[in-house]
């Protein structure tokens, strides 16, 4: 036999016992050519491009789930920006073509997707402000539609007049929603990537081709599996075995996203290698750093073997990989990873230590419930804090909030299936309104000027 | 003609007949047997069989079908990997 039998088991057991899935397939698709100036032909021309491509997503992965033996989790669109192809349309277009696209997903099959956004790190658009306000009907009305914003870059500083925005609407976005729901498909950037593959903040960069399948892999229960083998070794070891692991299941998803697009006659795009928890106990990001030996993630230590454990994933999937792309950093939502989740509850994990970590990885603030009551301004200034660390140091950061109405620090909430559940995060009770209302723009970093 | 290679791996406790079932199995649709290797690991039954699909009529979809009344049976773990992520895994 070609392979050994342990080669062949290594394998085998990641997908049984580990819980090694694709976690997305992600087809971008270009929407510019549909706009038409009757909203009727133009709504109807998303419809059919979205369901055309979206079913044949669906059916195509499945035939590759059963080749492989390996479960692709989530089949998903990502589209142009909608401010961007709304902008001649009239006022109700954004809405209008948010249900579309929800009706879209729904009848394909797909449970998310994303694009609804814009992209304002410099300065709003009229479309831009109307497609922002009209985020609390969107959010509330429509079942699978996700939303995004890029409100910082490194080379256009931060947008702070979006900001300021941005804490009156995700509040409004609570308020209207069961336990603030909605606001967990929204997410603020900056230095947004134009081809990220998961959800909230997936979108169909102005970039890219006509059509672009990105795909995450996922990995944290493989991960944990080597870190729980190799107790012994110290951290230079430690930090091979992790390598090699990622190198290996980076090639299975490049495999399969290769494969895929193939079959779907579309180029293909990126490979995101973020290692992405899920609710299941041994998916846990936080439970590979405390395996590696830190008590509780959030302790002394926790950013260090964070930043060890991220680095040796991206050593192994950039050499697995001519296309990593997308995030590629590794993700800590706070209540979809049971371990940050656990970590929150028993008081080893607050929102700063959250804030530090962003040094070391990416995404940042990610699924954080906050009290019912924080003030807007208080808001907009965690974002505003959370996205200057991405465009000071040229990386991508971003942030989902939920303020869940009528709770305060230490109560429970339950997002229900994926989204996961959590403890609601003490947040400062000092103000940062003054600050934050003076608006404009924050300048870029001396460090983008490289030209 | 190109072959279509696919590892099908059990993973069980040991008892009489799993190999026979298997076997019968990819027999009946015409899916060749090119290797089998078999082993007791940690007190449990573990084989992995190199099969080739390229004149079966049948789907690995189809296989895994039939395979999973097997599974129930006999209280197996079954697999079945197209070859192509062996070598993506552990072929540079």
């Amino acid at each position: 036999m070609e392979y050994s039998l342990e080669e062949v088991m290594e394998t085998v057991r990641m997908t049984m016992y580990h819980n090694f899935d694709i976690r997305t397939v992600t087809l971008g698709i270009n929407l510019k050519d549909c706009i038409n100036s009757d909203l009727g032909i133009f709504k109807s021309k998303v419809y059919d491009r979205v369901t055309g491509y979206g079913k044949k997503l669906v059916l195509e992965a499945g035939k590759l789930e059963d080749k492989y033996g390996i479960p692709i989790i989530n089949k998903r669109i990502s589209v142009t920006p909608v401010s961007l192809i709304t902008e001649s349309c009239a006022d109700n277009a954004p809405l209008e073509l948010a249900m579309t696209l929800d009706k879209a997903a729904r009848d394909a099959g797909i449970d998310f997707i994303g694009g609804y956004g814009a992209l304002v790190q410099k300065g709003m658009t009229r479309a831009d402000e109307r497609l922002i306000n009209s985020l609390p009907d969107v959010l509330s009305l429509t079942e699978r539609v996700c939303a995004f914003l890029n409100v910082g870059s490194t080379i256009s500083g931060m947008n702070m007049d979006a900001v300021i925005k941005l804490g009156i609407i995700i509040k409004d976005i609570a308020g209207r929603t069961d336990n603030g729901l909605g606001c967990t498909k929204f997410a603020v950037f900056s230095n947004a990537p134009e081809d990220n593959p998961f959800m909230a903040g997936a979108f169909h960069g102005i970039g890219e081709p006509d059509f672009s399948l990105n795909i995450g892999i996922s990995g944290p229960g493989v991960v944990r599996s080597v870190v729980e083998k190799n107790t012994k070794c110290d951290l230079t070891g430690l930090s091979e075995v992790i390598k090699r692991t990622a190198f290996k299941i980076t090639r299975a998803g490049e495999l399969i996203g290769r494969e895929l697009a193939t079959n779907l006659n579309v180029p293909f795009g990126i490979v995101d290698i973020s290692l992405a928890s899920t609710t299941k106990v041994g998916d846990s990001v936080a439970g590979i750093v405390e395996l590696m030996g830190i008590e509780r993630m959030g302790a002394p230590g926790s950013t260090a073997a964070l930043a060890l454990l991220i680095d040796a994933v991206k050593k192994g999937g950039a050499m697995a990989s001519g296309n990593v792309g997308g995030l590629s950093g590794t993700f800590i939502p706070v209540s979809e990873d049971s371990g940050m989740n656990r970590a929150v509850r028993e008081g080893a994990l607050s929102i700063e230590k959250l804030e530090a970590f962003t040094a070391v990885c990416s995404v940042g603030l990610d699924m954080i419930a906050i009290p019912g009551d924080t003030p807007a301004e208080t808001i907009s200034a965690i974002i505003a804090d959370e996205l200057s660390i991405g465009v000071v140091n040229g990386k991508t950061t971003g942030v989902r909030l939920i303020p869940v109405p009528g709770k305060k620090a230490g109560d429970y909430v339950n997002f229900g299936g994926l989204l996961g559940e959590t403890y609601i995060m003490g947040i400062s009770s000092f103000s940062s309104r003054d600050f934050i209302l003076r608006g404009g723009r924050m300048p870029s970093p001396i460090t983008s000027m490289r030209n | 003609m190109t072959k279509d290679l696919v590892f099908i791996t059990v993973i069980g406790k040991d008892q009489k007949g799993i190999i026979a079932r298997i076997s019968n199995a990819v027999f009946k649709h015409n899916i060749n047997i090119e290797d089998l290797n078999q082993k007791i690991m940690g007190g449990y039954f573990v084989m992995t069989m190199v099969a080739d699909m390229s004149d079966s009529g049948i789907t690995i979809g189809d296989l895994k079908k039939e395979l999973a009344q097997i599974e129930t049976d006999m209280e197996l773990k079954i697999q079945v990997q197209h070859e192509n992520i062996f070598k993506a895994m552990h072929r540079v």
